[in-house]
């Protein structure tokens, strides 16, 4: 039975009502302040590239210029740092170069900044950069990964290699991996590219900052998914602004898939020039700026290789992957191809052997890092290739092939070969469900009418399992990682009974402001219209680590949970004073605090009314004030897993694809709001279709990005996609968080890119084409080559 | 410079602009509405849609004395005058339309022109009629949804929660 209220209930989103009347506040929306100043880069239009010289002489003279600096300005403070530090397998630690506020010396991607004027106004700015001399000598673009694996010509000179590190996962199991396919009856291999692409929110990224000489202090107005991690890598890394000086507010943001995570130089650029000109300076991206200097995603080379018994049994999955990082390690760069992709390379199945290799190499391309999966879509596009190929050959139905291999839900807590403890899930019933709501058994008559229409028909089938609730401190500082992954919530009860709860997570989408009401609600027993979310402002919000990794409810949720509690166990106190009875003998039931047994009581309101007003108050028992703060660190990554399949037809002419049936269940453990989850799947599949289809970052030779505007990097549209088949009823909960919630932001983008591709070999099959592998997007080139060439 | 007069939700106002001032900038930065976005630089995105005239037009492909003497319409002038939310907009928290909500006030705009031209189109009619406006959020179900049920549509059918 649906509930109307607190977990589980499909409230409507409070935040909506001002996003769809444009009140919305985004960082670009915020009034100018009085003495506003602009700020625009100068950006490299080559690849690589040595910086002779920069003559500004005839920018600063230029009307309304205000300043105009260069990497030579801030070659004295420090790099934006990787946050992850990656050994590799002989044990050398990364190279880790570093990554300046703006290029000095050398530029290494086309779009990166080497100079920025500061003026009046945005067009002035933009004249003066014009005005700017810069004499950069061109060197040849490091663009393919193997390639620069051999070549003496270097992204960074000062590390002599483009390789940032060599990972093996796991060392030891290396031999035994090896040994396995050697011997095994059946070895499928499959080389495979995930491709790269720019994660594209639709606000382009804007910060805003100003200076306050009275008392040194600065407050940056950004586009960020967690303010926290910005602040401290500014006030820790880049700038040496102690966090008491500065004020980090992310107000609405417009989407992030990731893009947001990371701290960029154009943060450093407005703080820095707020406090030379003494004015508020504002920069904001224009789109053909975000597709060259936003964080991009995926781009691994692999190959994989997959070994079985004669029957069909896993032994072993090994893997080589070269991860394209770019020109410069964004903040979780490292992090995003070894322990978010090779620790999740035994998939869903027992599989007792795996081993992955990963080479990050640094080309003159923008940096990649993580967007909408992180790894983990990568981790899964590998696997359930190889695995549909592998069915094919050992002419087996990939369904029953996954289900032989499946993990079984009386083994969990289960060790994977690739080191996680999964805590719980049932894919058998994932896998039952999705069989049933996609009505599997109907296909081969769907088939037969596409046949009828001239159209060839193919149905592809996934799972996937991925870790969230990113994550356990303890663990991530084993594998490397330079912070902790906790988050934290501060719930502050009103005199008057109403509550400002301040969370560490970062809401750019995903509904925090209705949901954590709703959870806090349930708990109390009151109505969750007196429950207010503050987030996104370092100044009102304790210390948490923001939003990403689908980490937001599993995380700082079960934070606001442990705050809640701890409300609860004071506000029973200070019922028992006021009732005249032990705290123990309390007991909260729709917002009344009774004494068990008993009709007496008080409201939630005349407690949190009590604790403001502490007359007659035990003062050495309970201090005044109802507010509580939490931090919760995880005990373990959670286990979002799901069972995909999707419908597709292929038209043999022109080898367009279409996606006529997706279908997504997942098993997010406990869901607190159905409607906001499948929302959030939703967008996962649009974005991994259009990975499937549509999306490709492509560079050409010279560096220079040939899809660096929306005329030329194939975003999906609305008649691109078809409605969903959405279903979360098979849940297990989470064994180790308060909420049992497991995470559902990253799913639907890791789940469906797969699927799509296994339904159009099968298409293409399906007409007598031996197609075995066509690489991401399927474009109707690519597919009608493929079939053309078979 | 030169003198602009127009009529913004239902407002005379009148500006001094530059001739290459575009629409949308004389909205933003000189009327202040924001709700009119900017998420692109080749008239792609729709997140600038305004009404001209009646008619949904990207405010990025238009200067802003070319919509001199025009009736304009932004975001900011969809709700009733009491403050509630119009059919459209209401579709779109109903049926959970919208998530970062930058794209938004686009997809409504061009919403409302549709059903103006289409009282009940169907759902590749909705998807065709979005072509010129992206949201990387939605995966499009629930915009889509949401337009057919303002459109007075049983869409009960269609999976959600």
């Amino acid at each position: 039975m649906p509930k109307d209220t607190g977990i589980g209930a499909s409230t409507r989103r409070r935040e909506d009502v001002r996003f769809l009347k444009g009140k919305g506040q985004y960082t670009d929306d915020i009034p100018p302040a009085h003495d506003q100043a602009a700020a625009v880069f100068a950006r490299s239009t080559v690849a690589n590239g040595v910086i002779k010289s920069i003559d500004t002489s005839v920018a600063e003279s230029m009307p309304g210029v205000l300043a105009v600096f260069t990497g030579a300005d801030f070659a004295d403070v420090g790099g934006n740092p990787a946050g992850w530090l990656i050994n590799s397998r002989d044990g050398e630690p990364m190279k880790e170069p570093k990554r300046p506020v703006l290029a000095h010396g050398k530029v290494r991607h086309v779009g990166d900044a080497y100079a920025a004027v500061i003026a009046e106004t945005e067009k002035q700015a933009r004249d003066a950069v014009e005005a700017i001399e810069a004499d950069i000598e061109e060197l040849p673009a490091i663009m393919d990964v193997k390639a620069a694996l051999t070549s003496d010509n270097f992204v960074h000179d000062e590390i002599g290699t483009n390789q940032c590190f060599d990972w093996g996962w796991i060392e030891d199991n290396r031999r035994a991996t090896d040994d396995a396919i050697k011997g095994a009856a059946h070895v499928t291999t499959l080389e495979l590219v995930n491709n790269r692409l720019v994660p594209n929110a639709m606000e382009p990224r804007c910060s805003m900052a100003s200076y306050k000489e009275s008392s040194d202090e600065y407050t940056l107005h950004t586009t960020s998914q967690n303010p926290h991690l910005t602040r401290l890598l500014i006030s820790a890394f880049v700038m040496g602004i102690p966090e008491n000086k500065l004020t980090v507010i992310a107000p609405d943001v417009g989407g992030g898939f990731g893009s947001k995570i990371y701290h960029y130089g154009e943060e450093a650029l407005v703080l820095a020039a707020a406090k030379r000109v003494g004015r508020t300076v504002k920069w904001t991206s224009d789109r053909t700026e975000a597709f060259l200097t936003d964080a991009h995603g995926r781009d691994h080379v692999t190959t994989i290789e997959l070994a079985t018994d004669a029957e069909g049994n896993f032994l072993a999955f090994r893997t080589e992957t070269y991860a394209n990082v770019g020109a410069y390690l964004s903040n979780f760069a490292t992090a995003t191809p070894t322990f978010l992709h090779g620790t999740l390379m035994a998939g869903n199945y027992t599989v007792p052997n795996v081993y992955v290799n990963v080479k990050a190499v640094f080309t003159n391309t923008a940096p990649v890092d993580a967007y909408r999966g992180a790894g983990r879509p990568e981790a899964t596009y590998s696997l359930e290739r190889v695995i549909d190929k592998c069915a094919r050959e050992l002419g087996m139905d990939p369904i029953a092939l996954r289900r032989k291999n499946f993990i079984k839900p009386d083994q969990y807590p289960f060790a994977s070969a690739a080191g996680l403890e999964y805590d719980s899930g049932n894919y058998d019933a994932l896998m039952d469900k999705m069989e049933e709501v996609a009505d599997v058994a109907g296909f081969a008559e769907r088939r037969k009418a596409s046949e009828a229409k001239g159209l060839l028909r193919g149905f592809g089938v996934n799972a996937y399992v991925e870790a969230c609730g990113i994550a356990p401190s303890n663990l991530v500082g084993v594998l490397g990682s330079r912070v902790g992954l906790y988050d934290a919530a501060t719930v502050r009860v009103n005199a008057t009974g109403n509550l400002s709860v301040m969370v560490g997570a970062h809401s750019h989408g995903q509904g925090h402001e209705t949901v954590f009401p709703q959870i806090v609600a349930d708990m109390l027993g009151i109505d969750a219209q007196s429950i207010d979310i503050v987030h996104g402002d370092t100044s009102k919000i304790p210390f948490g680590m923001g939003t990403y990794g689908s980490r937001s409810l599993a995380v700082c949720g079960s934070a606001v949970v442990r705050a809640t509690e701890k409300i609860i166990a004071k506000a029973k106190k200070i019922a028992g004073h006021m009732l005249e009875a032990a705290e123990t003998d309390i007991e909260l039931k729709d917002g009344q605090f009774s004494v068990v047994g008993t009709n007496k009581g008080v409201s939630f309101g005349e407690v949190a009314l009590k604790a403001y007003i502490p007359h007659n108050f035990p003062i050495e028992d309970i201090e005044p004030g109802l507010e509580e703060t939490a931090f919760y660190d995880p005990a373990n990554f959670t286990f979002p897993s799901g069972a995909y399949c999707c419908e597709v037809e292929v038209d043999p002419d022109t080898g367009k694809v279409r996606v006529d049936r997706m279908t997504a269940v997942d098993d997010f453990g406990n869901v607190m709001n159905p409607m906001i989850v499948t929302g959030q799947v939703h967008g996962g599949l649009g974005q991994g279709i259009g990975q499937a289809l549509l999306e490709a970052a492509r560079y050409n030779e010279d560096g220079q990005l040939e899809s660096a505007s929306y005329m030329d990097y194939a975003m999906p549209r609305a008649d691109d996609l078809p409605f969903y088949i959405v279903d979360h009823s098979q849940g297990t909960p989470c064994t180790h968080n308060p909420l049992g919630a497991k995470g559902c932001g990253e799913a639907g983008a890791i789940g469906s890119p797969p699927t799509v591709v296994n339904a159009v070999i099968d298409a293409l099959q399906s007409g007598g084409k031996n197609v075995t592998h066509i690489d991401m997007p399927l474009t109707p080139h690519r597919v009608w080559s493929a079939m053309n060439n078979a | 410079m030169t003198k602009v007069e127009m009529t913004v939700n239902g407002k005379q106002v009148s500006r001094d602009v530059e001739g290459q001032t575009l629409l949308v900038s004389m909205l933003r930065e000189d009327l202040r509405l924001t709700g009119t976005h900017v998420g692109c630089d080749t008239s792609q995105c729709g997140a600038c849609v305004v009404h001209v005239n009646g008619k949904s037009v990207k405010a990025c492909t238009m200067f802003a004395i070319e919509a001199d003497g025009a009736d304009i319409k932004t975001i900011e002038g969809m709700a009733g005058s009491d403050g509630s939310l119009s059919v459209i907009q209401s579709a779109f928290q109903e049926h959970h339309g919208l998530q970062c909500g930058f794209c938004t006030p686009g997809m409504v705009m061009t919403a409302a022109n549709l059903l103006n031209d289409n009282p009940k189109p169907t759902e590749a009619e909705v998807r065709h009629y979005l072509q010129g406006n992206i949201c990387r959020c939605t995966g499009y179900h629930n915009i889509v949804k949401a337009i057919m049920a303002a459109s007075g549509q049983d869409v009960s059918a269609i999976a959600a929660e």
